[in-house]
């Protein structure tokens, strides 16, 4: 259903006809397709397009209401998700570099030691997110982009296998926001596979090579630049266009059966 | 000097065994209540101690002033109001203060209830405010083990009651931790509640567990820091209360939660951490 873009040859997710959503009401549905190993896919949406529900359907904070998901042996302990309004309680009095170390939880445990390999693992991510110098800080005390990149740091402590990021760059400002993009570059070239929730297209275009429009189910996936094609994004929008604005674009879609 | 701060304990066992319960009890439940306070929970403990008097109570009816079967009666309701109201939090979308005060105001009346229904109001004295004077060996043994099973839980459980207060989705969506973890969490709460009945009472035993913990909100910044600081606020509370309570001839439990409660108004005045008096220093 996609090809593997990315240079992944085994599917890391797949989905078949799976529909995701609240109280029985779906909010996406009929999902059909498979994210490769080491793709970073962007995931495209008008409001209410069903992306963050996608996201949380994965990781079984929405339900699934019919259909399948496929982890390929991985298990949703085994995922890094980073959701767009995280439960933070941010006035817990715990400083930078411990949240930050929270990341080891699955690999430490409650009893693991926590040894000087560990410390200067935290450290190097911290300094990878440009929170070096905040180590020692409260969480309290950091700015939106400050916590977004201690998230950013905990997430590459996590040393996921598959990342989910949820609009991870709204409200932050643009050198947070040109830092943390290094950072899914850095998981794109360790072979790490990235679905993120994006709205900026520019941005899209730019550092996705892959992505996935949806508006309620999908509307096209495949290489970016033929996803996000006029008529596509008209169609996202609920405004359909009588002639395909872009004969490639038709083709692609065409290809990937997402009419 | 020394006969005023020191004799009183030298002199009379009785007030050794008062003291010892109490600084057992200050090494347990303040920090459980530093975690109750950070999780915004302060209530529920509040109820929670109400909704082990019935339980109490009953015992009471089935064999009088004995401290097992109160023990057993108020622990077996204690937990039961406990994992009760985790499940229903958990299950539905009811907030867990919200699904504990209903049990507040019902559990205190049906405790009054049914102690009236046999005792005498001194013995409702007894169950409401506690016996600190008269801790036996079964009362003192029972409260040691109950400091020493909570502080190896809480050495256990640190990591992820740390995680889990700080992101909760986080420890949700790495594994069973986080069940496990909340519900020891209220289950080590209750132990400590009916740890402090046996010393303050029902109503009063939250006292020794939220008053330091919210004290030391004014002294320290950091999680590491509030835990010491809550433990030294409850042991000194203890002393003082006691002194005071054999020297002025006052009801030691309330004078040992008055004098918390003391150090908290201290505590709000000059404590380093957003003490008013700072505050106008810098303003």
């Amino acid at each position: 259903m996609t090809s593997s873009a990315a240079g992944g040859t085994a599917p890391a997710l797949t989905f078949r006809a799976a529909s995701f959503g609240y109280g029985g009401r779906p909010a996406i549905q009929g999902v059909d397709g498979a994210v490769m190993r080491g793709e970073v896919l962007a995931l495209v949406g008008p409001n209410g397009a069903g992306k963050s529900t996608l996201l949380k359907g994965i990781v079984g904070e929405a339900a699934r209401l019919s259909g399948d998901v496929d982890l390929h042996g991985l298990r949703v302990r085994d995922l890094a998700y980073l959701p767009q309004q995280p439960e933070i309680d941010r006035s817990f009095p715990i400083t930078a570099i411990e949240f930050a170390a929270t990341g080891l939880w699955r690999r430490l445990g409650a009893f693991g030691r926590y040894r000087p390999e560990h410390r200067a693992e935290v450290a190097d991510a911290l300094a990878r997110v440009g929170l070096a110098a905040l180590e020692g800080s409260l969480i309290g005390a950091l700015s939106g982009g400050q916590m977004q990149r201690l998230l950013f740091a905990r997430t590459l402590l996590q040393d996921a296998p598959l990342i989910l990021l949820d609009e991870p760059f709204t409200g932050i400002d643009a050198a947070t926001e040109a830092d943390l993009l290094g950072i899914v570059g850095l998981w794109r070239e360790q072979g790490r596979t990235v679905v993120a929730a994006l709205h900026d297209l520019a941005q899209v275009r730019a550092a996705f090579p892959r992505a996935l429009l949806v508006a309620g189910r999908v509307i096209a996936w495949g290489d970016t630049a033929a996803v996000l094609t006029a008529g596509n994004l008209a169609r996202a929008n609920g405004r359909e266009l009588a002639p395909p604005a872009d004969p490639a674009a038709d083709a692609a879609l065409a290809a990937l059966g997402a009419t | 000097m020394t006969e005023f701060l020191l004799g009183p304990f030298i002199e009379f066992a009785f007030m050794r065994r008062a003291l010892m319960g109490c600084l057992a009890l200050s090494l347990s439940a303040p920090p459980i209540g530093v975690f109750l306070t950070l999780r915004r929970m302060s209530l529920m403990s509040d109820a929670m101690s109400h909704a082990i008097l019935p339980g109490a109570a009953i015992g009471f009816l089935v064999s009088g002033l004995s401290l097992p079967a109160m023990t057993i009666g108020g622990l077996a309701a204690g937990l039961a109001v406990a994992l009760l109201s985790g499940v229903v939090t958990r299950a539905t979308l009811l907030k867990e203060d919200a699904s504990l005060a209903a049990f507040y105001l019902v559990s205190i009346a049906l405790g009054v209830l049914l102690v009236s229904l046999r005792g005498s109001s001194i013995d409702l004295l007894h169950i409401l405010f506690g016996t600190v004077l008269a801790l036996d060996d079964a009362a003192l043994v029972l409260i040691g083990a109950i400091s020493a099973t909570t502080l190896v839980w809480l050495a256990l459980a640190y990591r992820p009651l740390v995680i889990e207060c700080v992101d909760p989705l986080f420890l949700r969506l790495s594994g069973r931790a986080s069940t496990v973890t909340h519900l020891s969490f209220l289950a080590v709460v209750v132990l400590n509640l009916v740890g402090g009945f046996q010393a303050l009472g029902t109503l009063l035993a939250v006292g020794i567990m939220l008053l330091p913990a919210v004290i030391a909100r004014f002294w320290a910044a950091t999680l590491s820091g509030l835990l010491p600081v809550a433990v030294g606020a409850a042991a000194l509370s203890s002393y003082a209360g006691l002194l005071l309570a054999y020297h002025r001839d006052l009801p030691p439990g309330p004078a040992i939660v008055l004098t918390a409660g003391v150090i908290y108004a201290v505590s709000i005045l000059f404590g380093r951490q957003g003490g008013l008096a700072w505050r106008i220093r810098r303003a």
